[in-house]
C-alpha cells in the first residue's frame, strides 16, 4: 500500500530516450507503484518524475492525463481492452482521449505489425487471449509514446510465449524510438535487457 | 471514435436494461402527455362550445345533465318543456338572445337538432354549400356530418327516433340536404340542423299517424309543441345574479349556468385527473432510479475500463461528462419514445372512444407544456446520472489498476 508508510525509496535514477529497462521485484516490493508513479497514474509522496524532459509533478491533473495520453503508453498485464468496442475502436480510443487526430491509417499500420489485420473488426471477447494482449501493446504505442511501459507483460506465460511478447516490445519500441521499461518478478527475461533495477523485497509483511 | 459513440457502445452492450430504462421513462411521459393533450382539448372543447351562452333554460333534472345535453350534446336531455312557458322567458327582458333547441331524432348517430337561424350564426358558422334550411324537411350538415355520410346538397335522408343510431327510421319523412356548414371546430360539426318546425312535423305528425302535408303550418297548430332546451344569452351582466334563481324559483323550468357546470364537472374529474398525474410522476421517479441504479452498478463494473480511459489521457471532467451523456441519452430516448406513445395514446383514444369522438379529440397536436415536459426528462437523466458521473470523476485510477 502506498499513502503514509513508504513503501519505495529510490535513489535518482535516469533513463536515456531509447534504452531498455527492466525493474526486477517480487511482488510486493513496489515494482506496480513504481510504474504507476512512472505513467504519471500516482503521484510520488517525496521527490520527482521527469519524463521527456517533463517534470509530471508540475502538471496539474488535467494536463497530466494529457500528457500520458500523448507520451506514455502503458501495457498492463490484463489488457483491459474496452468490451464494448471493437478492436480498431478501442484503438482509435488512444489518440481520441489524447485529443490527437484519429489516424485510421495508422491502427492499419499498427494492427498489420502485430500480426492482427484481420481482426480489426472483432470485439475483444472474441480474441484469443494472445491477441488481446497484442492489442494491448498496440494501443499502447498507437500515439507513438516516448515512453513505454509494462506492467508484467510476461508472468502469465510460458517461455515461447513471454520470449515472444517481449520481442514484440522490443521492437515496438524501436519501431517509435520509446524508451521501453519494463517490470516484472520474472528472472527468465532479466538477461535480455541491458540494464535493470532492483527492488528490495518487502520490509514486513 | 467520440464521447457520444463510446456512452452509446455501452447501452446497446446492455440492449435490455437500456430498453427497460426507456420504457419506465417513456412510459411515465406517455401518461403526462396524454393527460396535457386531452385535457387542454376538453378545456378547450368545453369553453369553445359554451362561449357567449350565459344560461341553459331547460326541463328540470340534472343542471350538468342539462349542459351537457344542450351544449355539448353529449348527454340525453332531461326532458322537454311548453312553447308557451319557454316564450315567456324568452320575452323576459333580462334576456337579449334565446336560441331554442329541439331534440329527439338523430340520423347514423349525429343528432337532428330543430332550432333557428341564430345557432348556426352563434357559432359564426359559414354555410359552404347551399343555404340554410327555410322549409319544412330542409336540413344543413355540420361539416364533419357531411364528411362521415358522405351527403351532400340535394340528397334526401330519413332521420331515426332516438338521439343514438339504431332507433326507428322516419322512412315516410326524409328530410332534404340544402346546405352544408363549414368547419367552425364546435359542436355544430357534428350536428344535423334543421328548423324546429319540422322535428314537430315528424314528431307530431307520426304521432297522430297523419302526413304533414305542405309543412308547418299544419304542425304549428298543434297543442303540445315543447322546446328541450334555451341558450340564453343576457341583455345585462346584471342578469346573472337574479335570472337564474327567478327561472328555477318562479317557473317550472330549469336554468343551469354553464360555467358553473363546467368549473363542477372539471373538479370531479381533477380529482381523477391529478391520480393519473401523480401515477405519471411516480413513473418518472422509477425511471430516474432506474438510470441511477444501471449506471451506479455499470460503474463497478466498469471501473477498470474507466481507470483504462484516464491512462489512455481522458481528463476525469471527460469521464463525468461520459456518464453524464449515458444518462442524458437514455433520457432522450425516452423522452422520444414518450412523446410518441403519449401522442400515438391520445390519438387512439380520439379515434377508438365514442365520448372522445364527440369532442373531436386528436393526438396530432401540440401542448407548449411538452416542451417543458422534455426539458423535465432531460434534467430527470441527468440528475440520475450525477452521483455516478461524480463518482467516476473522483475515482482513483491508480488504486483500481493496482487492485485490477
Amino acid at each position: 500500500m502506498y499513502g503514509t508508510t513508504p513503501v519505495l525509496d529510490l535513489p535518482r535514477f535516469e533513463v536515456a530516450q531509447g534504452e531498455r529497462w527492466l525493474v526486477l521485484g517480487l511482488s510486493g516490493s513496489g515494482k506496480t507503484t513504481l510504474l504507476h508513479i512512472l505513467g504519471g497514474l500516482l503521484r510520488p509522496t517525496q521527490g520527482t518524475v521527469v519524463v521527456a524532459d517533463q517534470d509530471l509533478g508540475a502538471l496539474r491533473e488535467d494536463a497530466l492525463d494529457r500528457f500520458r495520453g500523448r507520451h506514455i503508453g502503458i501495457v498492463f498485464q490484463e489488457n483491459h481492452l474496452l468490451p464494448t468496442l471493437t478492436v480498431e475502436q478501442n484503438l482509435l480510443l488512444a489518440p481520441y482521449l489524447a485529443g490527437l487526430p484519429q489516424d485510421r491509417a495508422r491502427v492499419r499500420e499498427v494492427l498489420r505489425h502485430l500480426d492482427l489485420e484481420d481482426r480489426a473488426g472483432a470485439f475483444p471477447d472474441e480474441l484469443s487471449t494472445g491477441q488481446r494482449q497484442r492489442v494491448g501493446i498496440a494501443r499502447a504505442v498507437m500515439n507513438r509514446p516516448r515512453l513505454l511501459l509494462a506492467d508484467e507483460p510476461t508472468s502469465s506465460l510460458d517461455d515461447v510465449r513471454s520470449a515472444r511478447v517481449l520481442d514484440l516490445l522490443f521492437r515496438e519500441a524501436e519501431a517509435i524510438g520509446a524508451t521501453l521499461i519494463v517490470t516484472t518478478h520474472d528472472r527468465r527475461v532479466q538477461e535480455r535487457f541491458e540494464r535493470r533495477i532492483e527492488l528490495a523485497p518487502p520490509v514486513s509483511a | 471514435m467520440n464521447l457520444f459513440s463510446l456512452s452509446f457502445s455501452y447501452l446497446r452492450r446492455r440492449p435490455l436494461l437500456t430498453l427497460l430504462n426507456v420504457l419506465l421513462l417513456a412510459l411515465g411521459l406517455a401518461t403526462i402527455v396524454v393527460l396535457l393533450l386531452l385535457g387542454r382539448q376538453v378545456e378547450d372543447r368545453l369553453t369553445r362550445n359554451a362561449q357567449g351562452i350565459d344560461l341553459v333554460v331547460g326541463a328540470k333534472g340534472s343542471p350538468l345533465q342539462l349542459i351537457l345535453a344542450s351544449i355539448y350534446h353529449m348527454d340525453a336531455p332531461t326532458g322537454n318543456i311548453p312553447v308557451r312557458e319557454a316564450q315567456a322567458v324568452m320575452q323576459n327582458r333580462a334576456v337579449r338572445q334565446a336560441i331554442p333547441l329541439s331534440l329527439g331524432d338523430s340520423f347514423r348517430g349525429y343528432r337532428i337538432v330543430g332550432t333557428t337561424h341564430a345557432y348556426p350564426q352563434h357559432y359564426g358558422a359559414e354555410v359552404a354549400a347551399g343555404t340554410l334550411w327555410e322549409a319544412p324537411y330542409e336540413a344543413v350538415l355540420g361539416a364533419r356530418v357531411a364528411a362521415e355520410t358522405g351527403l351532400t346538397v340535394g340528397d334526401t335522408f330519413a332521420g331515426t327516433h332516438g338521439l343514438s343510431a339504431g332507433g326507428e327510421a322516419h322512412g315516410a319523412h326524409p328530410l332534404r340536404v340544402v346546405g352544408l356548414l363549414a368547419p367552425t371546430g364546435t359542436v355544430l360539426d357534428r350536428l344535423v340542423l334543421t328548423g324546429t318546425e319540422t322535428v314537430w312535423a315528424l314528431h307530431g305528425d307520426e304521432a297522430a299517424g297523419t302526413h304533414p302535408g305542405d309543412g308547418a303550418g299544419a304542425a304549428a297548430h298543434r297543442p303540445g309543441r315543447e322546446y328541450t332546451a334555451l341558450l340564453i344569452q343576457y341583455s345585462s351582466p346584471m342578469a346573472q345574479a337574479l335570472f337564474p334563481r327567478f327561472i328555477n324559483s318562479q317557473t317550472n323550468l330549469q336554468a343551469a349556468v354553464p360555467a358553473f357546470e363546467i368549473s363542477r364537472l372539471t373538479n370531479l374529474l381533477g380529482v381523477g385527473i391529478e391520480a393519473i398525474r401523480a401515477f405519471g410522476i411516480l413513473l418518472i421517479v422509477a425511471a430516474a432510479l432506474g438510470v441511477f441504479v444501471a449506471l451506479t452498478t455499470a460503474l463497478q463494473e466498469r471501473r477498470y475500463d474507466l481507470a483504462m480511459m484516464r491512462t489512455l489521457g481522458a481528463s476525469r471532467a471527460m469521464l463525468m461528462g461520459h456518464i453524464l451523456l449515458e444518462g442524458v441519452m437514455l433520457s432522450l430516448a425516452g423522452t422520444a419514445v414518450g412523446l410518441l406513445l403519449g401522442h400515438g395514446a391520445a390519438a387512439a383514444l380520439g379515434a377508438r372512444v365514442r365520448q372522445a369522438q364527440q369532442m373531436d379529440l386528436t393526438g396530432w397536436t401540440w401542448v407548449d407544456a411538452e416542451g417543458a415536459l422534455i426539458l423535465l426528462a432531460v434534467a430527470v437523466g441527468l440528475v440520475a446520472a450525477l452521483i455516478p458521473a461524480l463518482q467516476a470523476y473522483r475515482a482513483d485510477i491508480a488504486r483500481t489498476l493496482a487492485r485490477g
